[in-house]
């Protein structure tokens, strides 16, 4: 038995005992506090909700991810030659980086009625609000990396006869592919808000659209199954950006620019 | 003898503002350096050591006076010069081998011929990592190699596409002091088996006395050379050399004209 439990990761073993400890407390607590269904419902109630609306809730869970997928490759795209763009030039980088900051600061639900002005309810505004939210940071870590490269990895390639271009393609862009792909882990979470967010407003699909749905017919249950859906999708999406970061940029964590 | 560096009253004024209020970095800057001479630079920190470096290497240029390289007035950057840094600035996700070739991406003179002759390239690395004692260390990435070794693999790729001119700016500081010794020896035997001239810009007097055949003693704001001194120990100097009566005799005459400089 010890032998056994010796050979477990504790640390890879203590978010799994957390996770089952906080559905296992949130059951106990409803039945020994009598907490009623429509208040907040207990985790087998959610369960047996998820179940009883399962393919409603996978197909509209599908829909969401496509949305946040889309709207996160736009935002993708748009962040890598954004932030290459400003990158480039350090007087460019001073010119724009206010009008980011400003941007960044409007709240995204603020935008949704116009992009529903725009382009009606559906999936357009849900994707757009997904892409308006999460190419952000992408755009910001891209720049600051091409930005801050050392003055003197500069001098060495310029001293060479290296051009901008070069010193880009050698140093600029390998160098900032470690803040690339640590912004995306932060982009996917935003895209999936923005997408959600949208739903809620103005859509006919979407785990959001969903809620909103189950809040008016007092599926209280379904509510909250729609909720641990997006969690799941969450964590999902993260975890696989966090693997992509660990695959592609690990040299960035043993050497010292982690810093 | 032929006169590999000329600097003719050279002065360089950082303007800030915009006007001509600016910094003066160095002024009536005269110094010339001979082809496969070994020159050291001393002086107190902003002196314009450094920007004696961005100079000569075409990264910047003098507000007046001239600068010439190689009998050629300098217009541009100028690739027949191998740099290496304080901070040895290796790209970490490139491995040690790859770190030190990518001058010959770079240079116009190989940039073309890169991918056909990249075979004799990485013997050519592998070479140089052999002769600083990094023998079998081109495929470790250089976040695995120590402070020293770095700066080893540093002066490789300085090297590597067998520059005329090696301008060294305080590559040693960041070291321990065995490290350093060794680094010298190391350079020492670099320079008599290649030939190249030598710019070496330091704070550390013994290593500018050890090193140099010829010294310049810069002082600060604006920079201008004090004093030039010949350093007249024979070579090759073995480490031992520094323990010496003489040696300690220059070094102690350096510190007099510095502690003038300062004052």
């Amino acid at each position: 038995m010890k032998q056994w439990f010796g050979k477990i990761n504790g640390i890879a073993l203590a978010p799994w005992i957390a996770t089952i400890g906080l559905f296992a407390f949130w059951e106990f607590a409803c039945y020994v506090f009598d907490i009623a269904w429509f208040i907040l419902p207990s985790p087998s109630r959610i369960a047996y909700a998820t179940w009883e609306f399962g393919p409603a809730l996978w197909r509209n869970s599908l829909q969401t991810l496509w949305t946040t997928l889309s709207g996160f490759g736009l935002a993708i795209v748009a962040g890598l030659w954004l932030g290459i763009f400003i990158g480039w030039d350090r007087r460019i980088y001073a010119a724009f980086y206010p009008l980011m900051i400003g941007f960044n600061a409007i709240p995204k639900i603020a935008v949704v009625p116009i992009l529903v002005l725009w382009f009606g309810t559906g999936w357009v505004p849900a994707v757009l609000t997904a892409f308006l939210i999460s190419f952000f940071p992408i755009v910001v870590n891209v720049a600051a990396g091409l930005a801050t490269i050392e003055p003197e990895s500069e001098d060495v390639l310029r001293a060479l006869g290296a051009g901008k271009l070069d010193i880009m393609l050698k140093v600029g862009l390998p160098r900032s592919m470690p803040y690339f792909f640590a912004s995306l882990k932060v982009a996917i979470t935003l895209a999936f808000i923005g997408s959600v967010l949208s739903e809620t407003v103005a859509a006919n699909a979407g785990v959001g659209h969903m809620m909103l749905t189950a809040q008016a017919n007092f599926e209280v249950p379904l509510v909250f199954a729609c909720l641990i859906a997006l969690a799941i999708q969450g964590i999902l999406m993260y975890a696989i950006m966090a693997w992509i970061e660990g695959k592609t940029t690990g040299w960035a964590h043993r050497s010292s620019m982690a810093n | 003898m032929v006169e590999f560096i000329k600097l003719e009253d050279v002065s360089l004024r950082f303007d800030s503002q915009g006007d001509s209020l600016g910094t003066l970095a160095v002024k009536g800057l005269n110094l010339t350096v001979q082809q496969g001479e070994f020159v050291a630079v001393v002086g107190p920190s902003g002196c314009g050591k450094s920007t004696l470096m961005r100079l000569v290497t075409g990264l910047q240029f003098p507000t007046k006076g001239q600068v010439s390289v190689a009998g050629k007035p300098v217009t541009g950057p100028v690739p027949i010069a191998g740099m290496a840094f304080q901070n040895p600035i290796m790209l970490p996700w490139r491995k040690t081998r790859d770190n030190i070739m990518l001058p010959l991406e770079i240079v116009a003179e190989h940039r073309r011929t890169f991918r056909k002759n990249k075979t004799a390239h990485i013997k050519r690395a592998d070479d140089l990592l052999e002769s600083v004692g990094l023998k079998g260390y081109g495929d470790q990435f250089p976040w695995q190699l120590s402070g020293g070794m770095q700066q080893r693999a540093s002066l490789c790729r300085a090297l590597i596409h067998d520059p005329q001119l090696l301008m060294l700016d305080e590559p040693f500081a960041a070291l321990d002091a065995f490290t350093r010794e060794e680094l010298w020896q190391i350079i020492r035997d670099l320079h008599i088996e290649k030939g190249f001239t030598t710019v070496l810009v330091t704070h550390d007097l013994r290593e500018a006395v050890y090193l140099a055949d010829r010294i310049f003693v810069m002082s600060a704001g604006p920079g201008r050379v004090l004093l030039e001194r010949d350093v007249d120990i024979p070579k090759p100097r073995d480490i031992a050399v520094t323990y010496s009566p003489d040696f300690g005799d220059i070094v102690a005459e350096l510190r007099a004209h510095i502690s003038e400089a300062r004052a």
